[in-house]
């Protein structure tokens, strides 16, 4: 094990940095247009909702390799190249966003439906109701499951491996059917993720406690 | 065109429908199993028995932070050295139960502590016992809590399932790939056929899971 | 303080729990007398590909996997165990071959596994039973025409993880990007998209490739030489001595040349007398 991370320790490191810059756009993005979807469904307007009711299921039901491979093998033959990093990063934004919009949203309809009829009696529009009194309720019950989806993303950025996306796992594959040490390399990789994702659930522990 | 009149042979798709049956029944025995561990893991994780809850703390901490891709190579050639050779079918569900469970134990302690604690302290000042205020009184709202999320959860187990292709898994996913090796055009129309046949199971699921919630609020 | 405390603990106990795992390796399994265990159960396990073309592929008929290598291994284990002796194929992938043996479910690799010196600090090999050599696959009228082509910044090649042809392109192209896919159908998927500018592995599977994609050739010619050796546990020297010997047998009866005209007879770019023996 010592002589794995000793031999291959700069693939390591490059795989590592792939996951972790990876994990972070797919975070962010997913955050973003999973709460957005989140609101559209949650919204009024039917338009609205049919849109992200069809997005959501659409993504969520289908596996992510399926998408991913649908980016690295298809865009490519219609409108541009696109590469392993990249192809992997959008697949994994897109249905990681439908996770988060699912989760989110059952927080919102989890918030008393009289906050907003009470909001929106004092004089509040429905975005201000819902931006300062349902959301900061609805992110209150969600912060557990959010937690889980996104160690979730952090694991599910595995399948950049599929993709040669140069990812831990794939640097893994790499290097265990380099050194023929299978068990060894994947346990290293395997601490190489614990050590972005264990911190991440602790600090998902801790907010649930704070804001409990 | 021609490609995809060639990919969707009866031979092809009775294939296809084979995996899909390795998928749903490992699914199937895998959610069974891991929704009573998790129960139970989630369960004695909140309660906070000495000693006991934070080893099962620990060990969850662990395996949920693992890639399941990892869990299942652990399962599948690690076990040979403790004098274990199961078939990647039982070690896809071992593999799975105890992945799955480690997940639904965070489902199943958060909702429970979601659950307001003057619950709880109202069914005590009305003479229930712990264990009857939390199965009467506690338990059936956390549920109700639970339900998507853990239908998220087991949505991701079944297509989780396509991972243990690694370990030669006949699943969906394994099957597709012996077909599109038959021959490279077919890549696109299996992993689209592939990407029907799951969603169809999943959403089906998903609606199972909006009919129960229905119910229940 | 404490919570720092509580996540070392963590940290320290899973290193722990994985040790554990790897450390209590019993070698039950593979130390045993393979030819011993066979003769008693009548039946040899080999671990072979099926997603490769004419080396061991799966037909979606009968679920039943077919190809050069599963014939041959089927001759060599009647050599060994007499007619009846029974040839059990399991399938393998070339990063899961190594494991499996190691773990004793598998008795024998025949899975287009080339005998290399890293290798052979590993597992053990029988002396080969097919001469392969590396080539490219490329888009015909491509401007590459051998290997020394792809030798320059921008060239991307395409591989198969596990395989050694990749750190063979890393010798004699290592300016050129290397990519490693997953399996062979993709690995030529994304050489249809544009992902790279050629193809490497052994040319035996690259000529059954070349079959399905007629708009694909191979090009310069083989670039290293690749013999194919079934891999067994080390400390089997039994074991290895009568492959060898059962190897020799079904050369010499002509059932070799057999099998081989049978696979690759028909294949354009395969020279099977060449190949004979």
């Amino acid at each position: 094990m010592i002589a794995i991370f000793h031999n291959y320790g700069s693939l390591l490191l490059q795989g590592f940095g792939q996951t972790l810059l990876c994990s972070v756009i797919a975070l962010i993005f997913s955050l973003v247009i999973g709460s957005m979807f989140a609101i559209f469904e949650t919204t009024p307007i039917k338009f609205l909702r049919v849109i992200a009711r069809i997005y959501i299921e659409v993504f969520r039901n289908i596996p992510l390799l399926v998408i991913t491979m649908f980016f690295y093998v298809v865009i490519p033959m219609f409108v541009t190249k696109i590469n392993g990093f990249t192809a992997g990063t959008i697949g994994l934004t897109i249905y990681t966003s439908a996770f988060i919009a699912e989760t989110v949203r059952s927080g919102i309809n989890s918030v008393d439906p009289g906050q907003m009829e009470g909001a929106r009696a004092n004089g509040l529009s429905w975005w201000q109701s819902m931006q300062h009194i349902v959301l900061p309720q609805a992110f209150r019950y969600v912060i557990p499951p959010l937690g889980n989806q996104f160690i979730n993303l952090v694991k599910n950025s595995s399948v950049l491996a599929f993709v040669a996306g140069f990812d831990l796992m794939y640097q893994g594959n790499v290097i265990a059917s380099d050194s023929l040490n299978t068990m060894s390399t994947y346990i290293c990789i395997g601490i190489l993720y614990l050590i972005i994702t264990l911190p991440l659930s602790y600090w998902m522990r801790y907010l649930e406690k704070k804001l409990a | 065109m021609k490609d995809f009149i060639n990919a969707y042979s009866w031979i092809n798709i009775h294939y296809l429908l084979q995996g899909l049956w390795i998928t749903v029944a490992v699914s199937l025995v895998s959610i069974v199993g891991s929704y009573v561990l998790g129960s139970i893991l989630g369960i004695v994780r909140y309660v906070n028995i000495k000693v006991i809850s934070p080893v099962v703390g620990l060990f969850i901490d662990i395996i949920r932070n693992l890639p399941l891709l990892l869990i299942i190579f652990f399962t599948y050639f690690g076990l040979p050295n403790l004098g274990l050779r199961p078939s990647s079918v039982w070690a896809t569900i071992l593999a799975m139960t105890v992945f799955e469970s480690t997940m639904i134990a965070e489902i199943v302690r958060s909702g429970i502590a979601a659950v307001d604690p003057g619950q709880m302290e109202g069914a005590r000042a009305n003479g229930l016992s712990y264990g009857q205020a939390m199965y009467h009184i506690v338990l059936p709202q956390a549920m109700k809590k639970m339900i998507p999320a853990l239908v998220s959860q087991f949505i991701s187990l079944i297509k989780d399932t396509s991972l243990a292709t690694i370990i030669v898994l006949p699943d969906l996913m394994h099957n597709a790939q012996i077909v599109y090796g038959q021959n490279s055009t077919y890549i696109l129309p299996m992993f689209l056929m592939i990407a029907v046949m799951y969603f169809i199971v999943c959403y089906a699921l998903s609606l199972l899971s909006r009919s129960l919630d229905r119910r229940m609020s | 303080m404490k919570k720092f405390f509580r996540l070392v603990s963590v940290i320290i106990s899973s290193l722990a729990l994985v040790l554990v795992l790897t450390a209590c390796g019993s070698k039950s399994l593979a130390d045993q007398n393979v030819v011993t265990r066979a003769k008693r159960t009548n039946t040899i396990t080999w671990g072979v590909k099926a997603d490769t073309k004419l080396f061991g592929l799966m037909d979606v008929k009968d679920s039943h996997i077919k190809g050069f290598e599963v014939d041959m291994a089927r001759a060599l284990t009647k050599q060994i165990l007499g007619p009846k002796g029974k040839a059990e194929f399991v399938q393998v992938t070339s990063s899961t071959r190594v494991p499996l043996l190691k773990n004793g479910n598998i008795d024998a690799i025949m899975a287009t596994m080339t005998i290399t010196p890293e290798r052979l600090k590993q597992v053990d090999f029988s002396r080969s039973y097919f001469d392969a050599g590396q080539s490219l696959l490329v888009k015909k009228g491509s401007p590459i025409k051998n290997v020394r082509d792809l030798n320059k910044k921008g060239a991307t090649v395409l591989g198969v993880v596990g395989s050694n042809s990749v750190q063979n392109v890393a010798k004699f192209a290592p300016k050129a990007k290397v990519l490693q896919l997953s399996d062979y159908a993709q690995a030529m998927t994304a050489l249809k998209s544009g992902q790279g500018e050629a193809l490497t592995t052994d040319n035996g599977i690259l000529a059954g490739m070349s079959v399905e994609n007629p708009g694909y050739v191979l090009t310069g010619g083989a670039f290293t030489k690749e013999p194919y050796g079934i891999a067994i546990n080390k400390n089997q020297p039994e074991f290895k001595h009568d492959l060898n010997r059962a190897l020799t047998k079904v050369e010499q009866s002509g059932q070799y040349n057999r099998i081989l005209k049978k696979w690759f007879g028909n294949v354009p770019g395969m020279n099977v007398k060449e190949m004979e023996r």
